[in-house]
């Protein structure tokens, strides 16, 4: 392991493979202090981090939030309606605004693609990318491959398939980045119409067939549906939708015994995934929320500390 | 990594005096504690971890009786991490057993300022309430800069406060063991 | 009052002329060409070893007056027109409210010449407040002075209503001008659909929003005879359906923009939204189809859609930020940098893009041309001083270009217009 240089994380595309697998071991002693009776150490005491959101989260600020505390540091949220951002500030002023209360790192969600990068340009505060528009979602690629590498030991020559809407997924398209980085195999499945252009460019394969899908891999990832595209006729109906591309217990008999399921939740139970899936034993899906605040306390202990 | 050549430097411990001085101290640490009861052996990483090993496999050998050993990162710790320019490499603690009212030994391999111990406590001191923590280090070269001392030492060496004294053992850094005492420029 | 242009090298749209000359202007007018012209008590300006060109008319400006004067004005807008080496500027009409009767585009020209830098033309809305419902009232705009109507920002998307506005204009004899957009094709799209626009997780503006609308106006305009113009076109696509339209004898004429054929897509991975534009930047394949379009001839003039937007509507984040930059002050530049440097266009041809044919496409028959007679409206520059472009160098209100760092070669010394310097680099 080395030095870690990057103050700010953005997105998995910017990170090597060498540093994904120093975020993975180091988020795997941060699991161990998660798993104390007393879950806390003081690494970043006396840190700010701030949780800027412009989108609704309550998972992944609740995890952001936990890991900050978990290190000791203080910890604030600020939600910021898009409403407000209309009414002349732009996001550059409400973001100098925070920093200028001396805040050391800003973890911010935003509905438009690129916003991290134009904060990261503007300020000096680690800007910790917790979301934005369709493009990336890096924490919770690192976390997923954390689940799938504690579980399978590794991620070199693994096959992880990524079914629903990938084309409005950011999870989707950090997880095709970083898992190609790392060796996986991934192939995308959903309707044509919610398939990205040149995904396969970003080392996608494209499958229609979500039981070829389930035939061919070791990990299924499933991704929320948004009841939105039915109304933009992105696809005909969602009862169609669950017809041909929900996971059930039925379905997952076409694939190996020991396929294992991820969701990066809030889940539709009964259109992409159905209870008996979501709860069964090869669901792995609340582990990845218990493995996402380790991935966020290592991501926040390295961009806090990193040397540039 | 201890990289030969670079400084001046001269052998303090060669690889005998090391495995007496881990005998000796097994045998305080056993004397002190009236047998293996309750008793738990922490390494401090990195060569903190290859000592408690090698102390705890030496009371098997004297008592024939096994003492679990944990392993403690202290990084998270330390008191400089507002200073440091990086932030250093975090690896995993690894303590499986439960620290409450046992009799815990740690183990570095150097005792200087006393910092890393101060960590250490801290760091048990969040797994649990142990009922004694007792300290035991391969070599005390002084110059402490906080009121702790150590229970057992394999050597003490009274060293000037720019000098370094460097801990070489096989397990951790591939050559014999040995101690030296570096010179800084 | 009389102007003495000494030791000119004078560049036509039909070539560069081997004699250095002189040239007299007397009352807006270009009197007389020749070797050592005198004249007393003109003034004289000595252009020794720099060309001289018509000068340069964009077809495609936003001024924003009235309504958002906090992004340019007529007078800052000229400002930079001048600047750049224009001397006419056609303004499209999406102001607020919209140039789409008589009272605004009466406004427009005499705000234009109350500034008195460069020619203003007020382009016409084609429907009442660019709504896509009615038609405006094309004679009463036409007499008072409108060469163009437009409806840019948005096309015409009723079908029946762009038959009806092409056939109506006809016979007004004023040109219609199209924005080609397909409104629910490109939707919310921010960036060309795309390697890119997957890659970066951003909303996708098909290439296809914009070759529906060219495909069925070029169906309209054969059917009809009639004539009309592309705005801004951008895709290998459009270049190759205006080439066949073309080719079919249908009355097509197509402008692209300097930053078409000078940026791809790429450079959208900066999130700079001053890379923000309508028609998004598109691959290296349509910028490449664009430079041949313009030197084939498909493409007949080079547009800026000089689009100012204020600092802080650009500090946005891209969905929401504007689309648009400016451009009348980098365009020669990028010209001389990107096509003739490139031997992608002569020096001429460069001049006919940005002079004679867009004057041949409006009707202007005393522009675009130095020749006795005509207007007075030169170019002074020097083809190949390079000059950094500077966000505190723009004379326009608005400093929203992606160019400021770069450096381009193509650097405009002076600007004459109806006879008066209008700019002088000194």
């Amino acid at each position: 392991m080395v030095e870690w240089n990057k103050r700010h994380l953005l997105d998995v595309e910017e990170l090597t493979k060498e540093e994904i697998q120093q975020v993975l071991d180091t988020a795997k002693s941060f699991k161990e202090v998660s798993s104390r009776d007393v879950k806390k150490v003081p690494a970043l005491r006396g840190k700010t981090v701030v949780m800027l959101f412009f989108e609704p989260s309550t998972r992944t600020r609740t995890s952001f939030e936990l890991a900050a505390k978990r290190l000791s540091a203080d910890t604030i949220n600020i939600a910021v309606s898009s409403s407000s951002m209309s009414k002349g500030e732009t996001i550059l002023d409400t973001a100098r605004n925070v920093e200028a209360m001396n805040v050391d790192a800003i973890v911010v969600r935003h509905g438009s693609s690129g916003v991290p990068q134009i904060l990261a340009n503007n300020l000096k505060s680690s800007i910790i990318n917790a979301g934005d528009g369709c493009r990336s979602h890096p924490t919770q690629a690192l976390l997923d491959m954390f689940t799938i590498k504690e579980k399978l030991g590794k991620l070199e020559g693994i096959k992880v398939g990524i079914v629903g809407d990938i084309m409005h997924s950011r999870v989707a398209r950090s997880n095709v980045v970083g898992l190609t980085k790392m060796g996986v195999e991934v192939t995308v499945c959903g309707p044509s119409t919610l398939i990205p252009f040149g995904i396969e460019k970003l080392g996608a394969k494209v499958c229609y067939s979500v039981e070829e899908v389930i035939k061919r891999s070791d990990v299924l990832m499933l991704l929320r549906i948004q009841k939105e595209r039915q109304k933009e006729n992105y696809f005909p109906s969602i009862r169609e939708y669950a017809m041909e591309f929900g996971v059930n217990a039925e379905r997952l008999k076409k694939g190996k015994k020991e396929l294992l399921i991820m969701h990066p939740g809030p889940m539709n139970r009964g259109i992409e995934i159905s209870s008996d899936v979501a709860d069964g034993p090869q669901s792995l899906i609340l582990e990845q929320v218990t493995n996402g605040v380790a991935v966020r306390m290592a991501v926040l202990y390295l961009a806090l500390g990193a040397k540039e | 990594m201890y990289k030969k050549g670079i400084k001046m430097s001269s052998k303090l411990m060669d690889s005998d005096l090391v495995r007496r001085a881990i005998i000796r101290i097994a045998h305080e640490i056993l004397e002190k504690n009236k047998g293996t009861d309750q008793l738990c052996i922490i390494g401090i990483r990195t060569r903190g971890v290859v000592l408690a090993e090698r102390i705890a496999k030496a009371i098997h050998e004297i008592e024939g009786k096994p003492v679990p050993v944990g392993i403690l990162d202290i990084n998270l710790y330390r008191d400089d991490l507002t200073l440091v320019d990086y932030h250093p490499v975090v690896r995993e603690t690894l303590i499986t057993f439960d620290v409450n009212d046992q009799k815990l030994v740690l183990v570095d391999d150097v005792l200087f300022t006393g910092r890393t111990i101060r960590a250490a406590l801290d760091a048990i001191m969040d797994f649990g309430r142990p009922s004694s923590i007792q300290l035991a280090v391969l070599v005390d070269r002084g110059h402490r800069e906080l009121p702790i001392r150590a229970d057992y030492v394999g050597k003490n060496f009274p060293t000037a406060i720019k000098q370094n004294v460097k801990v070489v053992l096989n397990e951790s850094d591939h050559q014999e063991d040995a101690v030296y005492l570096e010179e800084n420029n | 009052m009389m102007l003495l242009i000494k030791n000119a090298k004078i560049v036509n749209s039909d070539g560069i002329d081997d004699r250095i000359k002189d040239i007299l202007i007397q009352d807006g007018k270009i009197v007389k060409i020749g070797e050592n012209l005198k004249s007393d008590g003109a003034d004289i300006i000595d252009a020794k070893g720099k060309f001289v060109s018509p000068g340069f008319i964009d077809l495609h400006a936003h001024f924003r007056q009235p309504g958002q004067e906090y992004k340019e004005t007529i007078e800052t807008g000229s400002a930079a027109a001048a600047k750049g080496g224009f001397t006419s500027v056609f303004c499209m009409p999406n102001t607020k409210p919209p140039i789409d009767n008589i009272a605004l585009v009466d406004f427009i020209i005499r705000e234009g010449k109350r500034v008195g830098l460069v020619n203003v033309y007020p382009v016409g809305a084609i429907t009442k407040g660019q709504q896509d419902e009615e038609l405006t009232d094309m004679f009463e705009m036409r007499r008072a002075g409108c060469l163009m109507l437009s409806d840019d920002g948005k096309s015409v998307h009723n079908s029946h209503l762009m038959r009806m506005a092409l056939q109506y204009s006809q016979m007004v004899g004023i040109l219609i001008s199209e924005h080609c957009e397909d409104p629910l094709l490109s939707k919310t799209g921010v960036v060309n659909e795309g390697y890119f626009s997957t890659l970066l997780g951003m909303k996708g503006d098909p290439a296809v929003s914009e070759t529906t609308i060219i495909s069925r106006d070029i169906e309209l305009a054969h059917y009809l005879d009639c004539r009309i113009h592309f705005a801004h076109v951008s895709t290998k696509r459009s270049v190759e359906l205006i080439r066949r339209a073309k080719t079919d004898g249908v009355k097509v004429s197509a402008e692209a923009c300097p930053h078409h054929f000078s940026l791809t897509e790429k450079e959208i991975r900066s999130f700079n939204t001053n890379l923000k534009v309508k028609p998004p930047l598109r691959s290296e394949e349509d910028v490449a189809e664009i430079k041949r379009g313009l030197k084939d001839g498909t493409i007949d003039c080079i547009a800026t859609d000089h689009a100012p937007h204020s600092q802080e509507e650009k500090e946005l984040d891209f969905d929401q930020a504007p689309s648009g930059m400016i451009g009348l002050e980098t365009a020669f530049g990028l010209g001389i940098t990107e096509l003739v440097d490139a031997k992608i266009l002569t020096l001429p041809q460069l001049i006919d893009k940005m002079s004679a044919s867009p004057a041949k496409i409006t009707g202007l028959s005393a522009k675009g041309k130095i020749a006795e007679g005509m207007d007075a409206d030169l170019t002074v520059f020097d083809s190949e001083a390079p000059w950094q472009v500077k966000a505190a160098g723009f004379a326009s209100k608005s400093k929203n270009s992606p160019f400021i760092g770069k450096t381009l070669k193509g650097l405009v010394l002076a600007t004459i217009c109806g006879g008066n310097v209008v700019y002088n680099v000194e």
